[in-house]
């Protein structure tokens, strides 16, 4: 087994004390950032990426994938406890868990969401661990045809997946391909779409672009809605821990069963968000009791809890794989990469075994340590909501500010960041989604130039990408994904059967994250 | 949330609907705007592939038509019309938040990084929170001083410095 080896070289890397205290510090970060309502994943981990600017890449990933997991775990706290959904993807949680929590079952719900995420994330580590490097040695064959083949197939699926109305994904996508565009233009070196400003022409980064979208924006909305935290006390005794875990192994269907989804929906850019909606779904219509769903049910925490940590884990598959993030969190971990010298892709895993697999390893030891630590520290952590918004309003401004401005020392991207916060909160607000801009921000260049390339090639036409078997077939996915609203309603009127689908039912049920 | 059993009534200041429609505008003249000058640029094909306009092109004519798209299925919503996009109070409370915000980027130009988050913490939580003084004062310094000792003292991460650094050598 080679890639049991390999995994136990990473954990040889990993088992540094430099790194392990990384690992902490990172996971107690990511908890506060889960939360904190402002700050979630992707803004979180943005803002903290100048920190590791200095570290080496190894301890650098460990540090903010850490902060990922840590985010993951946080974002169910406040769902349970104070009904706000700390992220997107944990506001299926708070359909069953904060009436476990008013039913003086906060700390069953607590331990059932956390031990959840723990079995969704290894489920997809383990995915990860055996899958990766065979993907990587598969993508080794890719050429730039296969490359623009893939993003395609990634931007396709968001169109033909998304839970948004289709105009409103695709206005999201080309607006993040077309600032990423923005500046010179990296095959003719011409100036593009800058109109004679200097400060143009470094084109946009799109960290600043995700602190001010995510962040910014969300302390409007959180402003707008003036939160006032009421919360459930919580404190978790080892006892009822040891008795909700005794209970989990009724409910394995549930975690197995969230656990796939989450897998397929985040190794495709369906991303956590619609995992954990199509897990509570699936839950509730597979229950002998699905109408006591909304009611308090342990399973309606343990499905979305599973679903989203499968999901948020598996989104850094394609990310390690193939270079291409599944979420907006590893897409800001791409960034990452690019910024300490790395090349993501394929190569990855043969130049940076020590990265990758001390990536990889911390994954494993990050879950375990981060389930402990979380199940430890939800008093001290639902306390920080009981600290006025006033105050932390203001700091997490500032923690934006820093981060937006320390990306390339410039301080028109502050200013650029407010303007990001200000689209943010209007898209938010008329459902146009932000994580598509983010990723077409992030891949809008690559992908470019993997079409350009594939023009200059043999003989420039559309037919080479349907010019061998595998970029034909990507190609063709892709296309099938992009018209898979069509398909599936025509799928529908053959069968002549009007249900719904599982995914269409999770998007009634979704509001504005 | 939304069901909060006192929520006063919050009388709209904007419909969903004109908002969608004002954004929707917005973006197909910015569509056909960058249209223009990629096309001016050169959008066709060189005997070497793509010209450097071409892919920036066709995004904007892709961005024109789906903002085509949302003002006619927005102005066809007779839901939209009705939703209110932001109540008066809720928007006095957004802006609330943003105004100092712009002031407190404004002072990072002037004073560096520090003072100003240790003024707009402070004031935030006097004058937004009406918390009490001593401790909102505290609560600035204590926070811009671990700003200093984290970002400049351990990790080097250079921020926007001000007269008062330069004063104390740093």
């Amino acid at each position: 087994m080679e890639a049991l080896d390999s995994l136990f070289h990473g954990f040889g890397v990993l088992l540094t004390a430099h790194n392990m205290m990384l690992m902490l510090v990172g996971i107690c970060l990511g908890i506060l950032v889960g939360v904190l309502p402002g700050l979630g994943g992707p803004n979180g981990v943005a803002i903290l990426l100048p920190l590791t600017f200095t570290m080496d890449p190894t301890s650098a990933i460990v540090l903010l994938s850490c902060i990922y997991w840590g985010a993951l775990f946080g974002g169910a706290i406040t769902s349970i406890l104070f009904n706000i959904p700390g992220e997107a993807w944990s506001v299926a949680t708070t359909f069953d868990g904060y009436p476990m929590a008013q039913k003086g079952e906060a700390a069953e719900a607590l331990t059932a969401a956390f031990t959840a995420s723990f079995v969704g994330s290894i489920v997809a580590v383990m995915l990860i661990t055996f899958l990766a490097p065979w993907i990587a040695s598969f993508a080794l064959r890719f050429g730039p045809p296969e490359f623009f083949a893939v993003y395609l197939l990634t931007f396709c699926s968001f169109v033909g997946l998304g839970k948004e109305a289709r105009h409103k994904i695709i206005i999201s996508l080309t607006i993040g391909f077309l600032l990423a565009a923005v500046g010179m233009d990296t095959v003719s070196g011409e100036l593009r779409m800058t109109f004679g400003s200097i400060e143009m022409l470094r084109g946009f980064d799109f960290l600043v672009a995700v602190i001010g979208l995510f962040g910014i924006s969300e302390i409007l909305l959180a402003m707008e809605e003036h939160l006032a935290f009421k919360g459930q006390e919580a404190k978790i005794r080892l006892s009822v821990v040891w008795r909700t875990w005794l209970t989990l192994p009724r409910y394995w269907m549930t975690l197995l069963r969230s656990s796939a989804i989450g897998c397929w929906l985040g190794v495709t850019p369906g991303g956590a968000i619609a995992a954990s909606f199509m897990g509570y779904n699936l839950a509730k219509r597979f229950s002998r009791d699905g109408a006591q769903f909304g009611k308090g049910k342990i399973e309606g925490v343990l499905a979305p809890e599973t679903a989203a940590h499968a999901a948020g884990t598996s989104a850094l598959l394609p990310m390690l794989a193939l270079g291409i993030p599944g979420s907006g969190t590893a897409a800001v971990l791409l960034g990452g990469l690019m910024v300490w010298g790395l090349q993501p892709g394929p190569l990855l895993f043969v130049e940076q075994k020590d990265f990758v697999w001390g990536l990889i390893a911390s994954m494993y030891l990050g879950n375990i340590a981060g389930l402990i630590i979380v199940l430890a520290t939800v008093p001290l952590f639902a306390s920080v909501l009981r600290v006025p918004f006033a105050t932390i309003a203001p700091m997490i401004i500032v923690s934006c500010a820093v981060g937006a401005f320390a990306v390339q020392n410039a301080m028109f991207d502050i200013w650029l960041m407010l303007g990001f916060g200000i689209v943010g909160y209007v898209f938010k607000k008329i459902g146009i989604p932000l994580a598509p801009m983010t990723l077409a921000l992030v891949l809008g260049d690559k992908a470019e130039d993997a079409f350009r390339q594939s023009m200059i090639g043999l003989d420039g036409g559309i037919g080479i990408f349907w010019s061998n078997k595998l970029v034909g077939t990507i190609t063709t996915l892709a296309l099938i994904m992009l018209f898979w609203p069509l398909i599936g309603r025509a799928i529908d009127m053959i069968r002549g059967s009007g249900h719904a689908s599982p995914a269409s039912a999770a998007s009634s049920e979704s509001s504005r994250p | 949330m939304s069901d909060d059993p006192n929520a006063e009534v919050d009388p709209a200041l904007v419909s969903t609907r004109s908002v969608e429609v004002v954004v929707m505008a917005l973006l197909l003249c910015v569509a056909v705007f960058l249209g223009w000058d990629n096309w001016r640029i050169g959008a066709g094909w060189a005997p070497d592939g793509p010209q450097a306009g071409y892919f920036p092109f066709y995004l904007s004519v892709l961005l024109g038509g789906a903002s085509l798209v949302g003002i006619a299925s927005a102005l066809r919503s007779e839901e939209l019309r009705d939703e209110i996009f932001v109540g008066r109070s809720a928007f006095g409370r957004v802006l609330r938040v943003f105004i100092p915000t712009i002031l407190f980027v404004l002072l990072v130009q002037l004073l560096g990084l520090y003072v100003a988050s240790f003024v707009f913490v402070s004031a935030f939580m006097i004058f937004i929170g009406k918390l009490s003084v001593w401790k909102s004062i505290l609560t600035g310094l204590i926070f811009s001083g671990l700003m200093f000792y984290i970002f400049d003292m351990q990790f080097n991460v250079l921020l926007p410095k001000g007269p008062l650094e330069a004063a104390f050598g740093f």
